[in-house]
Parts: C-alpha cells; structure tokens; sequence
C-alpha cells in the first residue's frame, strides 16, 4: 500500500479513537483541559513509535522463529510498561522542566488502550517495517489531534448550559459521536 | 451480596466509573458478542482479583502495577489460547479487542483499588459483582444498537460451533420498519452510550435535588 495514502488513512478516515474506540479512556477522561490534551498526546506518540520499533523486532526475530506468537500479549505489554517507566526516568533526568508538564501523563500510558491497540495492529494487519512505522506515527498523530479538537470543544461547553443529567460525560459522548460522523466522511479523501 | 449490587448499580464500571470503555463501543453491534466479552472480562476479573489479593502482602509497592499487568495478561492469553481451539469464530470477531482485555481499565483499576486492600473472599465478591454489572451494561448497548440498527437480536451465531445452536431473529416486520443503520456505525455506538449514560444518571439521581 502507498505509504501516504496509509498515512492518511491512519490518520483521518481510520482515526483509532472515533473508529476503533481506541484510547477512549484518556479521550474522555484527561481531555477536558487544551493543555493537558496535548501533553497526553505527544507522550502517547513518543511511546507508540519507539515501542512499535521494538516489538517489531521482538515478534519477528523472537517470537515467530521461536513458535512462541501466543506469548505477544504478555510481551508487548511489558514492553509498553518498560519503555514507559524508563522515559519516565529519562525525561526527569534530562528535562526536568518537561518532566513537570509531561510526567504526571507518562504513567497513564501503561493501559491506554490506543498504545497496545497500535502494536497489535501493526502485527495482524501483516506490516512490512516501514508501513508499521507510518501507520504507528499516523495513528499516534491522529489520536493527539482528535483529542486536542475534542478538549477544545469541551471547554466550550462547559461554559455552556446543559441539561443536569447530560452534563460530564452524556454529552461529552454525544459530541464524540458527531465527530465520528464527521470523520467518517473524510474517506472520499 | 451487598458487594454484589454495589458493583452492578452504584459502581457500575460503564455507567458510573466509566471504565473499559473500548470494548463497550467496539464490539456491542451484535448482541451475542457483548455478553461473550462480558463473559470473558468476568472471568479474567474474578481470577485476578483472587490471585491479587491472596499475594498482594508480598508484592513490594514500588512494583505493584508492573506485577499485576503480567498477572491478568497471563490470564489473558490462557482465555486466548482457550477461545481459539475451542470457538475460533468468535476469537476472529473480536480480533485486537480480546488482548486489549489486559488494557480494560477496569481490572487493573480493580486490582488497584480493591483487590489489593480486601481480603479474598471480598473482593473475588467484588469482581463477580462488576463482571455481571459490566456484562449487563453491554447487553442493554448492544441489544439497542442490534434491534434498531439492524432490526435482528443475535443470540447464538459465531459460537454455534461451541453450542450447535443458531439463533438469530428478527424483531419487527420487515415491511414497515427501516433500521438506523446509523447506529451499528461507530457513530451510533458513542451516541447510544451518551444517552444511555444521561438516563442511568437522571435515574440515579432521581427525586434528589440538585445542588446548585
């Protein structure tokens, strides 16, 4: 497959949160704030791509020479929660000032669903390493844009009268769900 | 039995904790996959939330969620390997949603706020009660997003190899009753939790007032 028309399709017209309802936790949970949407997204993105690299390399030149596929959950997630706790590490050491306004994102990231939903895409939809790596950012990409439009419309309507048992999530839902009517037309692209 | 109630009405993870979300959305266009998954997740709770609290005195804290992620993703892959040599069509419906079972945040958040803390008996309690509170929330999504986007209830299709029963019916007469296609999309899903969320809040909350 092209690699741009790939990019795209990860991107918009296959958005993982609004069609695969990847991810949807932080979504609805973190995303009521602009800036804190954005810090999730950038730290999810960095987490994906260079986990992706690594479990590609782990599943391929592991796992399959040694007939042990089953094991991919179990091996992805650890991989997940090392490079996790380990950019953690990293990013306090060497950036303290990034650390304050990404950190409290970092340890979120173990069981949102988008980072391990990617990794497991990448091997059932049989990626050669190049796709795997653009889907992987365009994925990551799209999820850190969706969120951020969605926080920014979110703050507006908390501004907003809304009826007393929609308000929080109800409605939160229900704009998501015009969203993905929107997304869903990007396919002519 | 209090425990029980607790984790279907007042706790309940989709409604009210808004946990595990992602499989609510994914996989409730057909009834019979909502109930399977409930079934799955239920099972996976119940068994982690007993390993967890029979060892959790020995897990140092610093390594407290590390250690429990490897635990329910074993569990994981033994329901995965189980589900693919004995109801193999349904593991290819489910597809990625049944190893995100490890990411449902519910188990974990679970295992982290319960498990943990309870003795044994309690909190294996605690998971059946939000397994079936959870199993229930899926059935009422699917169930309304099958009937009006697709005027058919699926009881029994992928896992016919399991049981060796089809049962699939239809609801309203063909004729004068065209389904809200809208609803099996993944629009519909995110617009049928919304409501249904407004309605389990408006419920709950009935006759008291509101502050402010």
């Amino acid at each position: 497959m092209n690699l741009i028309s790939l990019f795209i399709m990860s991107f918009l017209t296959e958005n993982i949160v609004l069609t695969k309802f990847l991810g949807i936790c932080p979504f609805v949970g973190t995303s009521s704030k602009e800036k804190s949407a954005v810090g999730m997204g950038i730290a999810v993105t960095l987490v994906v791509t260079i986990s992706a690299i690594l479990t590609y390399f782990l599943y391929y030149y592991i796992l399959v020479p040694t007939n042990t596929e089953y094991l991919k959950t179990l091996s992805f997630v650890l991989v997940v929660a090392c490079m996790v706790q380990s950019l953690e590490m990293l990013i306090k050491k060497q950036n303290p000032k990034l650390y304050k306004s990404l950190g409290i994102y970092l340890p979120l990231i173990t069981t949102n669903c988008a980072v391990l939903g990617i990794l497991l895409l990448n091997i059932s939809n049989k990626y050669s390493f190049l796709e795997m790596l653009v889907y992987s950012i365009g994925s990551s990409l799209g999820f850190t844009f969706v969120i951020y439009i969605f926080s920014t419309i979110r703050e507006n309507l908390s501004r907003r009268e809304v009826p007393s048992c929609f308000r929080g999530y109800p409605i939160a839902l229900i704009t998501a769900s015009i969203m993905a009517l929107l997304f869903a037309r990007y396919i002519g692209i | 039995m209090k425990t029980i109630k607790n984790g279907i009405i007042h706790e309940n993870p989709v409604f009210v904790l808004l946990l595990g979300l992602c499989s609510t959305l994914a996989i409730t266009t057909k009834f019979e996959n909502a109930y399977v998954m409930g079934i799955c997740v239920t099972i996976v709770l119940v068994l982690s939330n007993f390993i967890v609290s029979l060892i959790h005195k020995l897990i140092p804290t610093s390594v407290k969620t590390p250690v429990y992620i490897i635990i329910i993703a074993t569990l994981v892959t033994i329901l995965e390997l189980l589900l693919q040599y004995y109801a193999k069509d349904i593991y290819d419906v489910f597809g990625i949603y049944l190893p995100l079972i490890v990411v449902n945040c519910i188990i974990l958040g679970r295992a982290l706020a319960v498990a943990s803390k309870q003795n044994v008996w309690k909190s294996t309690l605690d998971g059946v009660g939000i397994g079936i509170g959870y199993t229930l929330a899926l059935m009422v999504v699917a169930s309304i997003r099958e009937v009006f986007g697709n005027n058919t209830i699926t009881l029994m299709d992928s896992i016919s190899t399991l049981t060796g029963y089809r049962a699939i019916y239809r609801i309203f007469p063909e004729n004068n009753f065209i389904p809200m296609q809208i609803l099996i999309s993944p629009a519909g899903a995110f617009l049928v939790l919304g409501i249904l969320m407004a309605i389990f809040n408006a419920v709950r909350k009935g006759g008291k007032h509101e502050s402010n």
